[in-house]
């Protein structure tokens, strides 16, 4: 890195810049790259740009850097997702877990897993390739198998993340349910501090399911309105109510406005500004005025409370897409299937299919199946 | 001038198969060697077969090949190996008679129409690019496409302990002319070695002191032609190295050629030399040795698993360390070779060189090592010289297919880095890949290019007739689990009636115990019942393996323009055009298995190849 004046064609100056240089493999797309750190302002940078287009340079699209890191095997499948989410992402939550997955800590670990089944599936086809004539022997050893074992564990620990990466990555899911009229659409307004949905006090307004993206502590919510349950003969609500059900059940958090205090939601009063008691717990359940603000924050912080519960255990999360867990199980059945059988040529395919999983879990290998899902998501290739 | 469709240069393993396979699609051939008599020579131990190579004997006589019937010929004894490993990796040998074996090759050549044996030097190529005949010591010959395989020959250097000589065996000079003529071609190439223990005279063991093994009493041949064995068996004696052995072999260990400098070719390390073993595996305090009779009327007995190319008085002495061999004597030291080979990542999947159409190599020229590696590629590279030169597509056989599709694209795709040995683990599709079906899987191909002849193909559509109406057997035949538990089948009762073919894939449940309950099945022929029963067996691994095949295939059926410029595609790095153009992959499948290319190159050429489309 050093200071030099940077001069157009006609040896004019154009700035004096911290040009940093960085030589080929060691920069991010492993090739020779030079920075240009220049005065801020629009025409320095614009006298700067135009100079090097006349040498024939073109500005950079959205992404390019990474396809090229990409391309020279700088940086893995998974990085580049990762990188993508980095980029995508609204909540502070999300930016910490994609740049946890930037790193190289993914694939560190997977490599890990694949480089116990690589030594397994050395040692078992040995045995298979061999007879026991050559000095071979002919099963696989107690300690393959246990590591194995051990593997298969793993596999499912990290499986059992509670989906938090997803979580993270694509927003917690709140949805509030409840009967008609209970005040469902005045709660998202006040909890999206918009107004999201149309309210009245007719009971069956809202008719379809209604979402909101909101930051709660940092991490990304869906907030979901949903028609109120009740017996109905009109078709476009009882459509309303079957989406309402459907989504409920999909729902990592539900806040349950209904009349007895829910097991697994939260139970809330909604119209406590109408209500004898004031806002605030009573007999387990939260009495807030939508209407008012009143207990609304006591709302949010409970909801805050409950949804770093669900993401915020431990470590960042691995997993982050649904390709990968798929990958990551497909990996865990298989060894488990391996070592529930005795017949080595058996052992030997799934130990196979797992490896094969494991690499396509950090993008390693690509066949068309797994390029066409890259091509579908990232704007790249073209 | 004389002019044949095709020409072979050399009659081992490969240049055998190579030249009876273009003949029998009706192409006129001529196999040209330097001498009748090595038509057919055994150079290394007198054994065809075994793990993975057994695989690739029934696959090429599926294709009516020779080498399996003529090993049945000249067989001494039979061994099936891993028979308590699973159907997928058991593998037919055959320890053989080296000189009924070469006997044997001699007359199915004689015998085959269309092709002529000619016993000439070859002392160059006609044509520059397009090869259009050969050079010989008994004046031109013209053809459209021609099949070397010389095995060993380029650049060969013996070995004997610290003395050098020219020459790739011990009783054959090198070809020079041929070899400068190959080198001309601008081949990129790499040196590999290998070696030979000595010959022993057998009446110089104490067989008394050693175990003996013998065949097995029901033979499994190597060809599914062969019916019966032709005369008596001779067993195999097994001893072991010793301390002193490997303690002489430390002390002489500097007047080797690989310790003592002078031999830099990589060998096998499945394979590896005595003094290899020595070194690297300096806690085993004996390695086996196979006692292998060279012939029913053949004094000479073949110790594989001593090969070494220590000076010969050393070879003396380190022999009488070794239990049996006290008294032995040493008809022929071992010695090393070390030979050029031409990088296979050259050819195309048909065996041909890329960029000189015509021109087809096959053997140990190519990387490999073993006569059954050697005889695959002969059939391929004869097939489609046959193909080529009537102006036929070529036939391409996949690694979904067969063990000959496997080595091939590892051989073109990967190169070698050291002699090319098959292995079963080498074949991912190795559950579908077995013995007993390599008829199914490679004899219609066969039927289509015109490589089978009738009886074969009589024999063929019965097998597949049978197939069918026993496969219909056991679909229709049903039984409760009260049932299969009283045949003596420990099963899970839970009162659902099934079908003999979902019974079978219990593992509970095999063919003998199914043919007491059903008795329908003792009907069934074992050849068939084996293939059925296996499928059965394996029928949830097998599906899945068909899955992982359909996409095997849909990307190998992207094909690349074979005049494909990898520079000019936008994305790739220089190292991955370099990585790409040195094997010119011809689908996308193919460059995906290019060793060191990176799943971003294969976006920008999938990219490519979508927009080409």
């Amino acid at each position: 890195m050093s200071l030099r004046k940077l001069k157009a064609a006609d040896d004019t100056i154009l700035d004096h810049a911290l040009v940093v240089r960085f030589v080929a493999p060691h920069s991010v797309t492993g090739e020779d790259m030079v920075e240009l750190h220049l005065h801020g302002g629009i025409a320095v940078v614009a006298a700067v740009m135009s100079t090097l287009t006349a040498l024939g340079l073109e500005s950079a699209s959205a992404g390019a850097f990474t396809r090229r890191a990409f391309d020279r095997g700088k940086i893995n499948l998974g990085q580049v997702e990762a990188l993508g989410d980095l980029v995508a992402a609204e909540t502070d939550g999300q930016r910490r877990a994609a740049l946890a997955r930037t790193g190289s800590a993914l694939a560190d670990r997977v490599d890990g897993w694949r480089t116990t089944l690589i030594e397994t599936r050395a040692e078992l086809e040995a045995t298979l390739d061999f007879t026991e004539e050559e000095g071979v022997p002919a099963a696989l050893s107690s300690r393959a198998r246990a590591a194995l074992a051990s593997l298969a564990d793993a596999l499912a620990a990290a499986d059992a993340d509670g989906h938090r990466g997803e979580l993270i990555r694509d927003g917690v899911t709140i949805v509030i349910v409840g009967p008609v009229n209970a005040g469902k659409s005045t709660l998202l307004n006040a909890l999206a501090r918009r107004d999201v949905a149309m309210v009245s006090p007719l009971p069956g307004t809202t008719r379809d399911v209604i979402e909101v993206r909101a930051n709660l502590g940092g991490q990304l919510v869906i907030l979901v309105d949903t028609a109120g349950v009740r017996e109905t003969t009109d078709p476009l609500e009882r459509e309303g109510i079957r989406r309402a059900t459907a989504r409920a059940a999909s729902a990592d958090l539900i806040i349950d406005l209904g009349p007895g205090p829910a097991a697994a939601a939260i139970s809330v009063v909604a119209k406590s500004d109408r209500a004898a008691v004031g806002a605030g717990w009573h007999d387990g359940r939260l009495h807030i005025s939508a209407q008012t603000g009143d207990g609304l924050a006591l709302l949010e912080a409970h909801l805050t409370d409950r949804v770093m519960r669900l993401v915020d255990v431990g470590e960042p999360p691995v997993i982050a897409h649904a390709h990968q867990r798929k990958s990551l199980r497909t990996a865990k059945m298989s060894i488990e299937a391996a070592l529930a059988t005795d017949d080595g040529v058996i052992v030997a395919d799934e130990l196979r299919a797992a490896t094969v999983a494991l690499a396509m879990l950090i993008g390693r290998v690509a066949p068309e199946q797994l390029l066409d899902e890259i091509f579908g998501r990232f704007c790249i290739g073209k | 001038m004389q002019y044949f469709d095709i020409i072979v240069i050399g009659g081992g393993h490969a240049g055998c198969e190579a030249a009876a396979a273009a003949a029998r699609t009706g192409a006129s051939v001529v196999l040209i060697t330097r001498a009748v008599s090595d038509i057919g020579t055994l150079s290394c131990n007198p054994a065809v077969g075994g793990l993975g190579k057994g695989h690739l004997v029934r696959e090429i006589d599926a294709l009516d090949g020779l080498i399996g019937r003529v090993a049945d010929a000249a067989a001494l004894q039979f061994r099936l190996l891993n028979r308590s490993k699973g159907p997928a990796v058991q593998g037919p040998r055959a320890q053989v008679d080296r000189r009924r074996y070469a006997r044997a090759m001699q007359q199915a050549l004689a015998e085959q129409p269309g092709l002529t044996v000619m016993t000439a030097e070859v002392l160059g190529f006609r044509g520059d690019e397009q090869i259009d005949g050969v050079v010989t010591s008994k004046g031109d010959i013209g053809a459209a496409a021609v099949v070397v395989t010389t095995g060993t020959f380029l650049a060969a250097t013996l070995h004997h302990g610290r003395l050098t000589s020219p020459g790739a065996r011990s009783d054959a000079p090198p070809a020079n002319d041929l070899a400068r003529a190959v080198m001309k071609l601008g081949l990129r190439r790499g040196r590999f070695k290998t070696g030979t223990p000595p010959r022993l005279d057998g009446r110089t063991i104490d067989w008394a002191q050693l175990d003996l093994q013998p065949g097995d009493e029901r033979p499994t041949f190597l060809s599914e032609a062969t019916q019966v064995k032709a005369g008596p068996s001779l067993p195999c004696g097994l001893t072991r190295t010793t301390p002193a052995t490997h303690e002489i072999v430390r002390a002489h260990l500097d007047e080797t050629p690989t310790y003592g400098g002078g031999l830099a070719g990589a060998g096998p390390r499945y394979c590896p030399s005595l003094e290899d073993k020595v070194v690297r595996f300096s806690d085993r305090d004996g390695h086996g040795i196979f006692l292998e009779p060279e012939g029913f009327d053949d004094l000479t007995i073949y110790p594989n698993g001593i090969s070494t190319a220590l000076p010969p008085a050393v070879q003396t002495a380190l022999v009488r360390t070794i239990a049996g061999l006290a008294q032995a004597r040493i008809i022929r030291p071992g010695y090393a070779v070390e030979y050029d080979y031409v990088d296979p990542r050259e050819l195309d999947a048909t065996l041909a060189v890329r960029g000189r159409p015509g021109l087809f190599l096959a053997g140990q020229i190519n990387g490999t090592t073993g006569y059954e590696e050697a005889a695959a590629q002969g059939i391929v590279a004869g097939i489609n010289a046959a193909r080529f030169a009537a102006g036929q597509t070529p036939v391409i056989f996949d690694r979904a297919s067969s063990y000959l599709g496997v080595m091939i694209d590892d051989l073109t795709t990967q190169g070698v880095t050291e002699p090319y040995r098959m292995f079963t683990s080498r074949a991912e599709y190795r559950l579908s890949l077995r013995i007993d079906n390599a008829g199914e899987r490679l004899t219609p191909t066969g039927i289509a290019c015109g490589v089978v002849g009738p009886a074969r193909r009589e024999r063929f559509t019965r097998r597949v007739e049978a197939l069918v109406a026993a496969r219909d057997l056991v679909g229709n035949l049903t039984a409760t689990p009260i049932a299969m538990a009283r045949g003596g089948a420990t099963v899970h009762q839970d009162g659902v009636v099934r079908t003999a073919a979902q019974w079978l894939a219990y593992p509970a449940v095999d063919w003998t115990m199914a043919a007491a309950i059903w008795p329908q099945l003792a009907t069934v022929a074992p050849g068939i019942a084996k293939t059925v029963a296996t499928d059965q067996h394996y029928c949830l691994y097998l599906a899945r393996q068909a899955r992982d095949i359909a996409a095997f295939r849909a990307d190998d059926a992207l094909m690349l323009d074979p005049t494909i410029r990898f520079a000019q595609i936008s994305g790739l790095s220089p190292e991955m055009i370099e990585r790409l153009e040195a094997v010119r992959p011809t689908t996308f499948g193919a460059a995906a298995r290019v060793a060191g290319v990176t799943p971003g190159a294969l976006v920008s050429l999938l990219a490519h190849v979508r927009r080409a489309a």
